[in-house]
């Protein structure tokens, strides 16, 4: 019983991180007042850029800074139309998650010609498992052991990096000059502009760092999670991603807590499948899987708590001329 | 800055053509970006979509799917509210067309399912569409989320239910039993070959016209009656509404209904027209599409059939040039229907305000 708690949360550890990643993403992005509905095509951009890069050179690394890149881009085609050209937010990431489906299979066709897949990656073209220490070692001592050894140790250095990223998040948003002006941004932009601070160069700043964490969430699912890029590879994580910044209230802590919510039913989806429960039967998994969208939406509705967002989310900012 | 001295033509027909022809340009980029010519593709493409009758039909069997998600999308869009969730919307009206063929197709005549199916599908679209209009008028949350929550959840469900309850018994494959012939939509082809008339097999059948029917109903709902008026109040400005007594709660969970509904529509044309049978995934992104349509339409039921014949063409063209350039997926349709999204949404203020402002410098002057 024990051993299979850590096994499932070792699960949602793997699966949350790319969740992780592309929440704070969000994160950033709607804290100054950007709706990001295109959080699911910069990751799915980001994984085809990171596999294809990692299997020509060779290297993770140079995956993992291809992936950024392409991620960025992205989110500078939003800036530029929501930001620069005070363009709908909404449909905005939606046609970056509808270029972007098409592009990634079109561009994979004409580069590697497998069906919209990229050469397996191995060895040095992934990131591989790091194991600590001693691990093998303590792995007999109980409890501790299966903790250190199984959960803890054996991860990519990306699912450390997400975890660490929570309160780095913080930091930047609670505690510097810069994530205060980002905050204010989000609530009352009129404020900023007259305080002769520039919205629209900081809101592009904020989605300059969306973007950088939305490449590590895309290079993590094809250059750590998975070897290789498949067609669609992102599946909804981006939505997810999206439903679990709400579910955390905009907040770094609450995001990582429900990410983690969200991957441990992922993990329990996948454990509980033909699984019968005495008394109630088989549960489907489909009813696990749901759960992260209907809590949302109840969360969203106000029946659980109350989720309210930046107060100048998605309303483009229009500076007056007298 | 006055609208009224821009002539009509410049939006109605200049924007919207230049951010279509920035749109095939991009695309055209991405072709020759990977070593093709994009006038030999636009050939292939153009000949796939209308060079031959079948082709044609093609086109305007992917266009009726269009058609309705597109209606869909602008009739919400007329009130101010985005709802993304066509996509599951139509899922749900596909289950409740799927529901009433397997219910009735071996007792009743065709022209009894037929009315019931219509009224099933509008009723299921409606229905998925009534929880997030709810909760947007009556509890405050964004239609937005709670559409793309909803996409997911329908899509679970309909997995559940189709593996679970409606397939077929011994079969592997996931979908329902084949309707009897007389829950099938009369293809157009076998419609008009008794008058003579010979338009090459296709799958294209009395959905189109039911589509079109419905063009003429949305805009004779929009433009002609008080509740259209009141939709339109409450997408151009909601507090005029409000001021004006006008219950912006109920109109706002009906243009939800009416877009649901429509969107459902699509299961006529998949479920009832081609397929014949319940299955997984019919609705292959038409609800996404729906979008691109009603945006480059510019939420007008001519607009919108023009532009719904325009994403045919390209789907069924795509094929056509996945099939003789082998390096160009059908993919690329899926791009041009991004950047249409991108150029004439996101980005319509690029040339709208300037062109805008040289026609109105000219009238002044």
């Amino acid at each position: 019983m024990f051993e299979t708690l850590i096994l499932m949360l070792d699960a949602t550890m793997r699966v949350s991180t790319p969740l992780i990643f592309a929440a704070l993403a969000g994160l950033f992005s709607e804290r100054a007042g950007i709706v990001d509905i295109g959080l699911e095509g910069k990751i799915l951009g980001s994984a085809f850029a990171a596999a294809a890069a990692a299997s020509i050179f060779g290297s993770a690394w140079i995956g993992l800074f291809f992936g950024i890149a392409a991620s960025i881009s992205l989110a500078m085609i939003h800036g530029f139309a929501c930001i620069t050209h005070r363009g709908d937010h909404i449909v905005s990431g939606v046609a970056i998650n509808t270029i972007v489906a098409g592009l990634t299979v079109t561009l994979s066709m004409y580069w590697f010609g497998m069906g919209g897949q990229t050469p397996t990656l191995s060895g040095d073209e992934r990131f591989l498992s790091i194991t600590f220490p001693f691990a093998d070692a303590l792995a007999d001592v109980p409890v501790i052991g299966l903790i250190y050894s199984e959960l803890l140790s054996g991860h990519n250095l990306l699912v450390y990096l997400a975890f660490a990223m929570v309160p780095f998040t913080y930091w930047v948003i609670y505690k510097t000059r810069f994530g205060l002006r980002l905050r204010a941004v989000g609530e009352n932009p009129h404020a900023v502009d007259t305080a002769g601070i520039s919205v629209a160069f900081l809101r592009y700043r904020a989605l300059i760092i969306c973007g950088i964490l939305c490449g590590i969430a895309g290079a993590y699912l094809s250059t750590a999670h998975n070897a290789g890029f498949l067609k669609d590879m992102s599946a909804g994580k981006g939505y997810m991603a999206l439903a679990a910044l709400i579910f955390g209230k905009w907040r770094p802590v609450p995001v990582l807590l429900a990410c983690l919510l969200f991957g441990f039913l992922d993990a329990v989806a996948i454990r509980m499948q033909g699984v019968v429960i005495p008394g109630i039967g088989e549960v489907p998994v489909q009813a696990i899987e749901v759960l992260p969208y209907v809590l949302t939406v109840l969360l969203l509705a106000g029946f659980i708590g109350k989720a309210i967002g930046p107060k100048a989310v998605g309303r483009p900012y229009v500076k007056e001329r007298a | 800055m006055s609208q009224a001295k821009v002539p009509a033509w410049v939006n109605i027909a200049l924007i919207p053509f230049l951010n279509i022809m920035l749109a095939f340009i991009v695309s055209g980029l991405v072709i020759l970006a990977i070593g093709e010519n994009p006038l030999e593709a636009a050939g292939y493409l153009i000949y796939g979509a209308f060079g031959y009758d079948e082709g044609v039909g093609y086109t305007l069997y992917y266009a009726t799917n269009l058609i309705f998600t597109g209606l869909a999308v602008s009739v919400a869009f007329k009130g101010g509210l985005f709802n993304i969730g066509g996509e599951g919307q139509a899922y749900i009206g596909g289950l409740g067309v799927g529901l009433v063929c397997l219910a009735f197709d071996q007792t009743m005549p065709f022209y009894i399912i037929a009315p019931l199916a219509i009224i099933g599908a509008a009723a299921f679209g409606a229905g998925w569409a009534y929880i997030p209009a709810y909760l947007q008028a009556r509890r405050g949350s964004h239609i937005v989320i709670t559409t793309i929550m909803f996409n997911f959840i329908a899509s679970s469900l309909m997995v559940y239910l189709i593996v679970n309850w409606l397939k077929e018994d011994g079969r592997m494959a996931a979908n329902s039993r084949t309707f009897e012939e007389s829950a099938w939509m009369p293809y157009l082809h076998e419609m008009l070959s008794p008058l003579g008339i010979d338009i090459g097999t296709s799958p294209l059948n009395f959905a189109f016209i039911l589509a079109l029917i419905f063009c003429v109903l949305v805009w004779g709902l929009l433009w002609h009656t008080r509740w259209g008026y009141q939709l339109r109040t409450l997408g151009t400005s909601p507090s005029a509404a409000q001021y004006a007594g006008i219950d912006t709660a109920k109109v706002t969970i009906w243009a939800m209904m009416i877009s649901g509904g429509l969107a459902g529509f699509v299961g006529i044309n998949e479920i009832m027209g081609v397929n014949h049978s319940l299955l997984l995934n019919f609705t292959a992104g038409y609800g996404f599409a729906g979008i691109a349509v009603s945006l480059m339409g510019r939420n007008h039921p001519i607009g919108i059939i023009m532009a719904a014949v325009l994403f045919g063409a390209l789907y069924q063209g795509g094929s056509e040039l996945a099939f003789e350039i082998p390096t160009i997926t059908p993919e690329i349709v899926v791009v041009i229907q991004g950047l249409v999204i991108l150029f004439s949404g996101a980005l319509e203020h690029m040339f709208k305000d300037r062109i805008e402002g040289f026609f109105i410098r000219r009238a002044v002057a």
